[in-house]
């Protein structure tokens, strides 16, 4: 969870350390791995699962974060809400790239019809989630113009960021999960998104890692890495010209 | 959530329970490790987590976590031996050897954190591959079949860990698991991602599809 966190929250004051180093740091990884087995074993392991995500809030904290998971409503319900924005903003995004006209590559088009499909039924079952558990989000107003101007080439490389990012989003989320069926839903989502991302960038011509956080068909190399709400949102904005709705209210 | 609630409704089959005390304690302090820096916690972290381990073997998280192993050892080897024996054309060869890399890290790993929560890692098992090796076709046939098992595998483990360590270790995993499987399907003219929502399998459903290239 974001919230008092400062390592968490992104806000880049915290006393990240060896944490952000190891989760940084690929040859800080390996040599985590060479080194276990150690004294220092169970220290390594929370560093390890640190490193996966585990980013929560410690009792007693009252921090708060407002604009990230406070938009979505406590607990599974927020983290559902915010999977149903993203997901809304990626099936804008396809819809207005087939609208567009701007894709003419077959393999490109059919691969966006494919994730367009696949995005289409992931915001059915959310929202349909949401609802059950009371608070749906709203949609979020969108904008992809900066994309759909870029033209093809643009299109798929900010696709295949999209997907990475959508991929890391749920990822974060995975561990704070509190309902198993929930967690088992938010599962099946995260390695389709991951899916989505790797055919992206092959089609984009990238190698296995990436220039970038968000570019490479494997990018963060064998072990994935998580984003917060925070990092997520930070990414989306661009095209969320009035950022998140309001919930829609509980019982209406 | 209702069982026709689901949209996959094998998910909804997933056995719910509760986290431990034991588990929460563990996270609980490891939260405090990612505010205040790992060597202010790390008496407790210790602590913690021999308590927490006790809790995991009731409740079957090595049990998992070693199955997930046994996995990745099958899949390590396939590709090492792959790497080595197959005929490949470029893209091929250099797909098997990220791939050989990946699965070899993801069993260190698995390893490390099944004998950190006191349990014994399993073995290298005996393989046996057929004949998959004699083409690429067929090598990469095999493969596809290898990753759309493993992501399924992950998928459904991942609700019945107990320790939402083990989970976000599983979850880093199966990411890559998941692109492994996009970029095999792709090679061989395939959608990457054919199902809205990738199927959840059980450890027995699991154990039934990678059984006929065990020995013993």
């Amino acid at each position: 969870m974001e919230t008092g966190d400062p390592a968490a929250a992104g806000t880049d004051t915290g006393n990240r350390g060896a944490l952000a180093r190891l989760v940084d740091d690929a040859s800080s990884r390996k040599q985590f791995l060479r080194m276990v087995g150690g004294a220092g074993a169970a220290g390594a392991f929370a560093t390890l699962a640190a490193a996966c995500g585990e980013q929560d809030t410690p009792i007693g904290s009252t921090q708060r974060d407002p604009g990230t998971e406070d938009s979505f409503g406590p607990g599974d319900i927020g983290i559902v809400n915010y999977a149903l924005t993203l997901e809304y903003l990626e099936q804008d995004f396809y819809e207005q790239i087939r609208k567009s006209g701007e894709v003419t590559n077959r393999a490109l088009k059919k691969l966006i019809e494919e994730v367009y499909s696949n995005e289409s039924e992931h915001v059915a079952a959310l929202e349909k989630t949401a609802e059950q558990m009371g608070r749906p989000v709203v949609r979020p107003k969108t904008n992809f113009d900066s994309v759909l101007e870029g033209g093809q080439p643009k299109i798929l490389s900010e696709s295949a960021k999209v997907e990475n990012l959508g991929a890391s989003a749920y990822l974060g989320q995975a561990p704070r999960v509190s309902d198993r069926a929930v967690l088992a839903a938010a599962l099946s989502i995260h390695t389709v998104e991951a899916r989505h991302a790797a055919a992206f960038n092959k089609m984009a011509g990238e190698g296995f890692s990436g220039k970038g956080t968000l570019i490479g068909t494997i990018p963060d190399g064998p072990f994935a890495k998580p984003k917060t709400m925070q990092e997520v949102l930070k990414e989306a904005k661009k095209f969320l010209p009035e950022g998140i709705p309001e919930l829609e209210s509980p019982g209406a | 959530m209702r069982k026709q609630d689901f949209a996959h409704p094998e998910l909804a089959t997933v056995k719910v329970h509760g986290m431990s005390r034991e588990a929460f304690l563990a996270r609980a302090t490891l939260a405090a490790g990612a505010v205040y820096g790992l060597g202010a916690v790390g008496p407790f972290v210790g602590k913690a987590l021999a308590e927490s381990a006790t809790g995991l073997e009731a409740t079957g998280d090595i049990a998992i976590l070693n199955f997930a192993l046994l996995l990745e050892h099958l899949e390590s080897i396939f590709y090492d031996q792959a790497r080595r024996r197959v005929s490949l054309d470029s893209d091929a060869q250099k797909l098997t050897e990220e791939l050989a890399l990946n699965e070899g890290a993801h069993v260190s790993a698995l390893m490390t954190v099944i004998g950190t929560l006191g349990g014994q890692p399993t073995r290298e098992p005996e393989v046996e591959f057929g004949d998959a090796f004699s083409s690429q076709t067929s090598y990469l046939k095999l493969a596809q079949t290898f990753e759309d098992t493993g992501v399924s595998a992950y998928n459904g483990a991942g609700p019945m860990l107990e320790s939402k360590e083990a989970l976000a270790a599983a979850g880093t995993i199966v990411q890559v698991e998941g692109r492994h499987a996009a970029l095999i399907r792709m090679m061989r003219g395939q959608e990457p991602a054919p199902k809205a929502f990738d199927d959840a399998l059980s450890i027995p459903q699991v154990r039934t599809r990678v059984a006929p290239f065990l020995v013993g």
